[in-house]
């Protein structure tokens, strides 16, 4: 017996290569507003800190909806990116992992600040004193001592990239091969009379690898510290 | 060559800073007080950590801040040894000593001991490999030390670096400290509020007290002067030289000024520096001209009174006294009671005899000075 048909895992190596993509370009991101959060004296942190995790208490569709009246065709961005490099986001795969991305963001910076902020202040002092500039001491200093954390949030943000559904959904549309990921396909299945077994093996995978990503996480996170 | 330190700050809670610390380099310059003095906020100021309202900071002529200047940390080469170390815990030991080295290559190295130099200096060869963590307290200070000398910095500022170790660990330590005095030419910035530390390093005392600096000088001067009378350890400090070893009667020779000492025998040689610490609270005074009755006290020494300080509301008083037949030199200090110097009769220009017991005599590396 076969686990899944063809068109299935389709629907698993796009879930898989969404949530790289969306987590690899929320990284960074991410590192960027945890760093900046983590500064106590920042001017107009509550506002950043709230716009940041917005996504995790705005209803998905939500999200979905404001990303589309952003980077929509029509949207100010969207128009900007075709004009300029003749791209478009709305029912791609990029899309996905951009939808999938913004989701995923308040998580990853969460997990990247604690760590940061986690760093005794005095190591960067001591740094400073022994010659280490600014650049110096985060790539030095910071960077190390926050990677496990780093490590832990990507870790973390692709296991829980994996079941996005409702930003996709509105965003990136249910586009066979394109953006339907495996909670799409799910979705899918169940909209078809005689459907359940098929969603269930889908969902038997989802649970796997969203296993995986959670274990994997906490072993970084665990094996990792300083 | 000078170190000047100049701050004025007023923190939002209201408490002000107003300090003023000037010392010739090199040699050790104390910053003692107790906490909260504002020893540490001077520190921070130094090294760039902490901006007051105005500061004027110079080593050595070169401006660190003033008018319109404010060095930030990295481009000061000030050498920063913490209380709690601060060693990177993500690298070893040896990438700990080198991280310093690595971004002052372009500085001379200004007779300043390089990597195995310092690796021998302060015995860190059997840690090189070692993760930070394993490391006890007094080890993690030695490499802090030996990270921050590896900076080729043009001052050492050290706050509390010993106030985080039990009495066997500070023992520990407080020769390498000596060490590093004795053997580079390189200013240090001590920050204590242990008197014994600061006797057996330093060479300048600032008082730092309730954010003022109170007194500022030679050591001798500042801890027989009246700043430092009205403390139950108060005592003189003597700078002297040993000039003759007595096996047999288990006893050492050392002269300072007009004063000759027989302490504990010692194992430094004959002819090198000693510095001693004479309890005040432990002299005896004799009155009159003649000679004293059989007395355990090794040290009977005639002196003359050269000033009287009543010490407030205690009924003591702090009689400060200079060999019999010099001037001014070095003196040492006796507690007594205000009812003993009437006894005596005791008033400046008196002769008297002092009694010092070997025994109570502070030597380094014995009874902690």
């Amino acid at each position: 017996m076969k686990l899944l048909e063809p068109d299935q895992w389709v629907a698993v190596w796009l879930t898989l290569r969404v949530g790289a993509i969306a987590v690899c370009g929320a990284l960074p991101v991410a590192l960027l507003l945890a760093w900046l959060l983590a500064r106590p004296r920042l001017p107009g942190r509550p506002l950043l800190d709230a716009a940041v995790h917005l996504p995790m208490v705005l209803p998905p569709v939500v999200t979905g909806w404001l990303l589309l009246l952003l980077f929509g065709v029509q949207g100010p961005l969207g128009a900007l990116l075709w004009r300029l490099f003749h791209a478009r986001l709305v029912f791609t795969t990029a899309g996905a992992a951009l939808a999938t991305a913004v989701m995923t963001l308040p998580l990853m910076v969460r997990t990247i600040r604690l760590s940061l902020e986690a760093i005794d202040p005095g190591l960067l002092q001591a740094a400073a004193g022994l010659g280490a500039g600014g650049l110096d001491r985060f790539v030095t200093v910071t960077l190390p001592l926050a990677a496990p954390g780093v490590l832990a949030a990507a870790a973390i943000g692709y296991a829980a990239s994996l079941g996005e559904f409702g930003a996709v959904i509105t965003f990136a549309a249910n586009i066979p091969g394109r953006t339907q990921t495996l909670p799409l396909a799910i979705y899918s299945a169940l909209q078809e009379p005689g459907g359940e077994a098929v969603a269930a093996r889908l969902a038997g995978v989802s649970l796997l690898l969203a296993l995986g990503g959670l274990m994997v996480s906490e072993l970084l996170l665990r094996r990792l510290r300083w | 060559m000078t170190l000047d330190l100049a701050l004025r700050h007023r923190f939002p809670t209201g408490r002000t800073l107003d300090l003023a610390v000037s010392a010739p380099l090199p040699g050790i310059v104390g910053l003692f007080g107790p906490s909260g003095a504002g020893k540490s906020t001077l520190v921070a100021a130094l090294c760039g950590l902490f901006r007051p309202d105005w500061s004027e900071i110079r080593v050595d002529g070169r401006v660190l801040s003033g008018p319109g200047i404010w060095l930030p940390p990295e481009r000061r080469r000030i050498g920063m040894v913490f209380q709690d170390s601060r060693l990177f815990p993500h690298l070893s030991v040896a990438a700990n000593l080198r991280y310093g080295a690595r971004r002052a290559r372009g500085v001379p190295a200004g007779g300043l001991p390089g990597f195995d130099e310092v690796v021998a200096l302060l015995g860190l060869q059997a840690l090189l490999t070692r993760r930070t963590r394993a490391l006890s307290g007094g080890e993690r200070q030695r490499v802090a030390i030996g990270r921050a000398l590896l900076s080729r910095p043009l001052l050492l500022a050290m706050d509390e670096p010993l106030s985080g170790l039990d009495a066997a660990r500070r023992a520990e330590i407080l020769p390498y400290l000596a060490r590093l005095r004795d053997r580079l030419r390189l200013p240090i910035l001590y920050v204590t509020h242990a008197l014994d530390e600061a006797m057996r390093l330093c060479d300048t005392l600032a008082l730092i007290e309730d954010g003022r600096c109170t007194g500022c000088g030679p050591i001798a001067a500042i801890l027989a002067g009246a700043g430092m009378a009205g403390r139950a350890d108060a005592q003189a400090l003597l700078d002297g030289r040993v000039t003759a070893h007595d096996p047999q009667r288990g006893l050492s020779r050392v002269e300072a000024g007009g004063f000759a000492l027989l302490v504990p025998l010692c194992a430094q040689a004959v002819g090198s520096a000693m510095r001693l610490g004479v309890p005040a609270r432990e002299v005896i005074l004799l009155a009159g001209e003649s000679p004293p009755p059989v007395t355990s006290a090794q040290n009977v020494l005639p002196a003359r009174v050269r000033e009287i300080r009543p010490l407030d509301g205690a009924g003591l008083a702090s009689v400060v006294l200079e060999p019999d037949g010099e001037g001014a030199g070095p003196v040492i200090l006796a507690r007594i009671t205000a009812d003993s110097v009437q006894r005596l009769g005791l008033r400046p220009g008196v002769g008297v005899l002092a009694l010092v017991k070997s025994v109570s005599i502070m030597v380094p590396g014995r009874g902690g000075a």
